[in-house]
């Protein structure tokens, strides 16, 4: 019999449909996996075996009514799926990679799991994270950190860490994360899978933890384009508890097997995101990718994004800026830890000072200042209006290409413990992910090479506002005709 | 640079107790951060308006209706310290 786990989840799907296997045999197999593998990789921080079993029977036996009494089924019915441990579920606990919430269990479900659920998806655990999402690396998580399946010596990426290497070491077909500033799409191109930052508004926010909230996005990965798709389509649309969500129309994303034509399709290279200091490796992968494009019919030109550069430190003012008002719930009150004073003022400073890690602290710290009386003009009011300036560049490219191409990061995965130290250092990661949360833009990453260490290489497409299934378009017929993705590490 | 006091004023507003070893670690972490950020000066911005959201400016609404919403029970469920149906904590009035 077929190993199970090596499935994408459109062959599980249809591996389910054909009754090639049940829904109970594919959960079992994940979590035996999982069980082997999870002490090497720990991509989770909470597994959920029993309700993952659970919702496997039902799976399953509404599968054998529908063969028995037609109908509709759910289209993802019976499918494993991991959950960044940042979106809730109700009954599970959320600890968002932090300490202060390690026994909180939400009472409500977030809007994005709920729909998968909806959809029939079966959820096998809480993945690893920076804590809220805080890093890139997941080293900042007060679990301890996930380890790239590629070189369990380097990194997964971050902050959604833990989702990448579950789905790169199949421990799942697929996996939910969140984009703030490129947490999704980094560790897809450090794991060598394929990731999605959908456009902001495209998602229901309603549910995952805030920590920026004009930048976070929820989003997904898999191992190939069609199955990000398959996830992403469930979960997109109008929610009415989320007062950003947009009630737009989702089109509908058809990707065929034989449809590898990109003819008329424009694609755009920035100069800004090929800079010195990038990994050669990285750059070359890049450039022989977009050639695939052009090879497949895309007509690809120059476009100029020329306030690339203000992008870092725009998003490192209003990221914590955002965040250091979010965060002000965690106060040893409501929910979450506490440290016990009889002076109410040292209960929230010993809560927080003790149970946020270092880097929730520095950006708080860096947030707080920056919003302060006399600094609010010069570093939060400037970096908005930069942002505006940001957002500009891409309304203006788009108006030449339909979309551009980039590397996700300018090297691939970094070892453990190489920019702990110097927080500049581990933020300059982030240099090519940041702008499209900054401009609300969609972004889709995936791999197209290794480096000479045998480290995936990512490269990623961004579009206008809404326009995901140009992404997935693109990516799917690159992946056609290419077969990087395919590639998976060795694990024993 | 910033001042060990700023670090200090910074963390009171932030409701962060911070160690000695850590004030003078955010002191030179986040001046460098705010070095780096300071090149945003070199940009003229006069008459960019700021984006504060991407998307387009409207107005969200609902209608003023009561909606079913969750117990007091299951929001006391995850409060360190609660009694008679409320969260407990220490005195907040006639502090100093």
């Amino acid at each position: 019999m077929t190993d199970l786990t090596q499935l994408t989840l459109r062959q599980a799907h249809q591996a389910l449909e054909s009754g090639e296997c049940s829904s109970l045999e594919l959960t079992r197999a994940t979590l035996e996996r999982i069980e082997r593998l999870e002490p090497k990789l720990h991509a989770f921080i909470t597994l959920t075996p029993e309700l993952a079993l659970e919702q496997a029977a039902q799976a399953d036996q509404l599968r054998a009514r529908w063969r028995r009494e037609g109908g509709e089924l759910p289209p993802l019915l019976g499918l494993p799926l991991a959950v960044k441990d940042l979106l809730c579920l109700a009954g599970v606990r959320c600890t968002c990679g932090s300490r202060i919430l390690e026994n909180f269990i939400p009472p409500y479900t977030a809007t994005s799991v709920e729909r998968l659920l909806t959809a029939g998806m079966v959820v096998i655990g809480k993945t690893n994270t920076d804590e809220y999402a805080m890093g890139s690396s997941t080293e900042n998580s007060a679990y301890g950190p996930t380890r790239n399946p590629w070189n369990l010596r380097h990194v997964p990426g971050g902050s959604s860490g833990g989702s990448a290497a579950a789905v790169s070491a199949r421990l799942a077909a697929a996996a939910l994360g969140t984009d703030t500033g490129g947490s999704v799409r980094q560790p897809a191109s450090f794991c060598g899978i394929t990731g999605l930052k959908p456009t902001y508004g495209r998602v229901s926010r309603y549910g995952l933890v805030a920590y920026g909230s004009s930048l976070d996005s929820v989003g997904a990965f898999g191992r190939t384009a069609q199955d990000v798709a398959l996830v992403f389509s469930q979960m997109a649309g109008y929610d009415r508890r989320d007062a950003t969500s947009m009630d737009l129309p989702l089109p509908a994303i058809q990707l065929e097997d034989d449809d590898s034509s990109l003819a008329g399709l424009r694609i755009g290279v920035p100069d800004e995101y090929f800079i010195q200091g990038i990994q050669p490796e990285v750059e070359n992968a890049v450039r022989r990718a977009i050639v695939s494009f052009e090879a497949l019919g895309a007509f690809v030109s120059p476009v100029s994004l020329p306030h690339t550069e203000y992008a870092l430190p725009v998003y490192y003012l209003i990221a914590p800026a955002e965040a250091s008002a979010n965060l002000a719930r965690y106060d040893g009150i409501r929910f979450g830890a506490r440290l016990d004073s009889d002076n109410i003022l040292d209960l929230f400073t010993r809560t927080r000072g003790q149970m946020f890690g270092a880097e929730v602290k520095r950006r708080i710290m860096l947030g707080t200042y920056a919003l302060s009386a006399g600094y609010y003009d010069a570093y939060y009011g400037q970096a908005q209006k930069v942002r505006t300036l940001i957002k500009r560049d891409f309304e203006q490219a788009f108006e030449k290409v339909d979309l551009i191409a980039a590397p996700v990061a300018p090297s691939t995965a970094f070892r453990f413990d190489e920019h702990l130290d110097d927080p500049l250092a581990m933020y300059l990661e982030d240099v090519f992910t940041l702008p499209a949360n900054l401009a609300g833009v969609p972004g889709l990453a995936f791999p197209v090479g290794f480096d000479s260490n045998n480290l995936p290489i990512g490269m990623q497409l961004m579009g206008p506002h809404f326009r995901e299934d140009l992404l997935f378009r693109a990516a799917h017929a690159y992946q056609q005709t290419t077969d990087w993705h395919q590639r998976a590490p060795s694990l024993s | 640079m910033l001042t060990l006091q700023e670090v200090e004023h910074i963390a009171i507003l932030a409701r962060l107790e911070l160690s000695a070893e850590e004030k003078e670690r955010f002191r030179r972490q986040l001046s460098a951060i705010l070095e780096y950020a300071a090149r945003l000066q070199e940009l003229d911005t006069s008459g960019i308006p700021p984006t504060s959201s991407v998307l387009p400016p409207r107005s969200v609404l609902r209608p003023d209706a009561v909606e079913p919403g969750l117990s007091v029970e299951e929001l006391l469920k995850n409060a360190p310290r609660s009694e008679n149906g409320q969260f407990r904590v220490p005195p907040v009035l006639g502090l100093e």
